[in-house]
């Protein structure tokens, strides 16, 4: 198996009273798709905003490559190479789809408020090279012909593929996807996996949080299970599937 | 596009050599050079308010820093008014940093109360230091600036310095929001959350972007005492930091070229309509108002949407792809 | 003795004049807790509930007619301004709430120039001029009219939260919007209340303190900041929190204009704004950030 990308050891967070995480760890090795599943409320999305640097930890520590990152700002994760997305999609709506993924570069180039204000040669050539990569993101996902347009315009499904490629221009090592498919259709869903795989194929990491489990079976390697703020299990599909902790989490609440 | 923004400039240019021509009346060069100062503010105040998002009640302050940083050293020290207007954009974007970095913690209501009341303490002070400042009845016999020999003190000489500073300001801006960080900028105001995740460093940008705007209102201020050779607070106070967010307004949120249309605008209005004094207050009080709960990104661009929208909707909803980047 | 004599003096005026802040700072809670805006008009409140109130005194002259009238007008301003420029809102974000409230401030306050001019107008006392001593100190029967009627309005106002079915939804509105509403509490309603209360509150305020200072319309504006200073020193939306900082920033400023210098009194509120805003903007009771 590869080498462990990120490594989550005794990750706790309590909102005043309410328990939000309780001593989880887990590991994610490079180069897999590790879904992280359990009903609502069950602090998968505290999950993510702690690994991205949005909370921190009141106990437990954060590896990635090795290095602690938990506690440390959201733009500094980011540029360590930990990209995301939102379940509430948090796109730039005054923005164009193409200005959007755009934004994804930052972290990739620097032209400082100087530079910037002058238009110094070097960032010309800087800004041109975020055009391409920013065309190529949109291209991967499938929204070129939509470049132009702000991205309020977009329907939901198609906000939720914007993130993706925003979040891909920044090309990231370990890539946070927080229920991609909830709001697209049977058709939109399908090519949604599609692309996860070829994310995988290209050697992309990738955490998924997500409730369609026919998608999360499909595409993931490793199964993380959470009720309550606990792990309660942790597995490849096949054996998550029959566990019976898992069975009767599911079975016991209403999740969707 | 390029050509576009090319001809933008071309005729800014061309308005402000025509405007120099032909225009012998000082009166009316006067008020084109009071258009400019307020445009270097509005720009400034929009980078901030219309791009960024971040709200500012105090912006007159920055400004009343530029103005009376030049005025007292010129006068009472006799420093160059040249080294005089540095030294007032290094006072005026120094004390931006300061209030900025515990001010831009803040968000929404808390900043817009922080940056009105530390404005409204910049006004007291520039009222009670009365042996620095004046007082109330302000600082006169300010120096003109003067260049190889030559005074800058009509308002035509003031003029060309003037403008070509709005140029000079316009194209820097214009440059600004149009890259990595101008878009790092717009990113903020729609989800600081976002922004963060794709690796902008918010706080440090906001602070970079106040201090930037702080710098360009000081700019204005010390190109206002060095042309009208006389200020007093009142020109400073919180009803003028309103005036700049309405300007901002009118021109359009995150709109360089509607600044100078905003400014523009409302520093023609109160001349061409004698009541106006009068209904002064009540017209931008209206203004802000109406314009902010119909139109949130400002008239111009209010109406521009609008117009777009029509345009859109005409052409059925059809995606257009137009693939060559500028 | 003479400076005892003075630091009680300070203390007297200053209560006086941070009871009123502590009327406006409820007010800008009130709303706050409703609908999480800060209605940077409030101020404005406190200047039209004095102006009108002069304006009936100078139709009949009797004084409970005239807070009854005042207080009335200012609360039909406050549920007009409420439907006509909050309602319709595009984006409800919080900058072009601001920029919406402070344009709606900056137009109550020309309208009122352009009606009542820019003359000062006064109020009798509401019972005579002749000063009570304390020791060397005085005080005047109306500074004793304010802080009594401020804690008569605070009293009633919270047992309105705690006792009456109306105040206990408007708590709950406050605390889940989106559960009071399953609950069969209609939220827009009790945004209506909110301002309407806040709007009396701000209008009882300039009623109580018009005898002592004159009444002017840009006397709001300070007002209105300071209240909201107040506010935020309290710890914006707890009421026990705008009443103890109204009356804090009452005294120091009283203390500070007596003790150093007159011409910063103003300069004391908001310098003790920002120290609150940048050191703990949660206020000295606020729990929540």
């Amino acid at each position: 198996m590869a080498e462990v990308l990120l490594d989550l050891q005794g990750v706790s967070l309590a909102f005043g009273g309410l328990r939000a995480l309780e001593g989880v760890s887990f590991q994610v090795p490079g180069g897999i798709i590790k879904a992280v599943i359990g009903p609502n409320g069950a602090g998968k999305t505290t999950l993510f905003h702690l690994i991205t640097g949005f909370l921190t930890p009141q106990q437990g520590r954060i590896f990635f490559r090795g290095e602690e990152i938990q506690g440390k700002p959201p733009h500094v994760i980011a540029s360590r190479g930990i990209a995301r997305t939102f379940q509430l999609v948090e796109l730039f709506d005054h923005m164009t789809v193409l200005e959007n993924v755009m934004v994804g570069r930052h972290r990739l180039s620097r032209a400082g408020l100087l530079a910037s204000a002058l238009r110094l040669p070097w960032t010309r050539r800087e800004e041109t090279e975020i055009m391409q990569k920013a065309w190529g993101a949109l291209e991967f996902v499938g929204l070129a012909d939509w470049a132009r347009q702000p991205a309020a315009v977009l329907p939901l499904g198609l906000k939720r593929l914007l993130e993706i490629a925003r979040a891909l221009a920044s090309e990231p090592e370990l890539l946070l996807l927080d229920e991609p498919a909830s709001g697209l259709d049977v058709h939109e869903t399908e090519r949604l996996g599609e692309m996860i795989l070829a994310l995988k194929d290209q050697g992309l990491t990738i955490i998924l949080v997500e409730h369609d489990m026919s998608l999360t079976m499909e595409v993931a390697q490793e199964i993380a299970v959470l009720n309550y703020g606990k792990l309660i299990a942790e597995g490849p599909p096949r054996a998550i599937q029959r566990h019976p902790e898992v069975i009767a989490a599911y079975l016991g609440s209403d999740w969707q | 596009m390029l050509t576009g923004l090319l001809n933008r400039w071309l005729l800014l240019a061309l308005t402000c050599l025509a405007a120099l021509v032909t225009i012998d009346n000082d009166y009316y060069l006067s008020l084109l050079n009071f258009i400019g100062i307020h445009t270097l503010l509005v720009v400034g105040l929009n980078l901030l308010m219309g791009y960024a998002g971040q709200i500012s009640l105090g912006h007159a302050a920055f400004y009343g820093l530029g103005a009376y940083t030049s005025g007292i050293l010129t006068t009472t020290y006799g420093v160059n008014p040249w080294l005089a207007l540095l030294l007032g954009l290094a006072v005026g974007s120094l004390t931006a940093f300061v209030i900025g970095i515990p001010a831009l913690k803040l968000r929404g209501y808390y900043l817009a109360m922080a940056t009105l009341g530390f404005g409204i303490i910049v006004y007291i002070v520039l009222n009670e230091a009365q042996s620095w400042t004046g007082g109330p009845s302000g600082l006169s016999g300010i120096p003109s600036f003067s260049l190889a020999g030559l005074a800058l003190d009509t308002p035509r000489r003031l003029f060309a310095l003037i403008w070509l500073m709005v140029g000079l300001i316009l194209a820097l801006s214009a440059n600004l929001v149009d890259s990595r960080l101008g878009r790092a900028l717009r990113a903020l105001h729609d989800s600081e959350n976002a922004a963060a995740s794709l690796g902008v460093n918010t706080g440090r940008l906001k602070l970079i972007i106040f201090v930037w705007s702080a710098l360009y209102a000081a700019l204005a201020g010390s190109l206002y005492a060095h042309t009208l050779n006389f200020i007093a607070p009142g020109s400073f106070g919180f009803m003028f930091s309103i005036k700049l967010v309405t300007m901002v307004v009118v021109g359009g949120m995150a709109s360089i070229w509607g600044s100078l249309l905003g400014a523009a605008v409302l520093t023609i209005l109160p001349e061409l309509l004698v009541v106006f004094h009068d209904l002064e207050v009540v017209i931008f009080g209206a203004i802000l108002m109406v314009v902010m709960i119909f139109m949130p990104r400002g008239l111009v661009r209010g109406i521009l949407d609008i117009w777009e929208q029509q345009k859109r909707w005409r052409q059925g909803r059809l995606s257009t792809g137009g693939r060559s980047a500028s | 003795m003479n400076v005892l004599a003075d630091l009680l003096q300070y203390l007297f005026s200053g209560l006086t004049n941070g009871a009123i802040f502590a009327l406006i700072a409820l007010g800008f809670g009130i709303i706050y807790n409703a609908t999480t805006i800060i209605n940077f008009a409030q101020g404005e409140m406190v200047m039209l509930g004095a102006l009108s109130a002069i304006s009936f005194y100078h139709l009949k002259p009797s004084l409970p007619l005239a807070f009854v009238g005042g207080v009335a007008t200012v609360i039909v301003v406050g549920l007009v301004f409420e439907r006509l420029a909050l309602r319709p809102v595009r984006e409800p974000t919080p900058l072009t709430l601001i920029i919406i409230t402070v344009g709606g401030a900056v137009l109550i306050k020309g309208l009122a120039m352009l009606y009542w001019g820019k003359e000062a107008y006064s109020l009798p006392s509401f019972s005579g001029e002749a000063p009570l001593y304390l020791g060397t100190a005085t005080i005047l029967p109306q500074n004793l009219w304010v802080l009594g009627l401020t804690a008569l309005l605070v009293a009633v106002l919270e047992a309105f939260f705690r006792l009456t079915l109306v105040g206990k939804a408007m708590r709950a509105c406050a605390y889940n919007a989106r559960a009071a509403r399953l609950v069969g509490i209609p939220p827009g309603r009790m945004v209506q209340l909110s301002f309407g209360l806040s709007a009396a509150l701000g209008a009882a305020g300039g009623i109580l303190i018009v005898p002592l200072t004159m009444g002017m319309y840009d006397m709001g504006t300070m007002l209105g900041l300071k209240g909201f200073s107040a506010a935020i020193l309290g710890g914006l939306g707890s009421s026990l929190g705008g009443v103890l900082g109204g009356l804090l920033l009452g005294v120091a400023e009283s203390l500070a204009c007596g003790l150093i210098s007159s011409g910063y009194r103003d300069a004391v509120a908001f310098f003790i704004l920002l120290v609150v805003l940048f050191l703990r903007p949660q206020g000295l009771l606020g729990g929540r950030e």
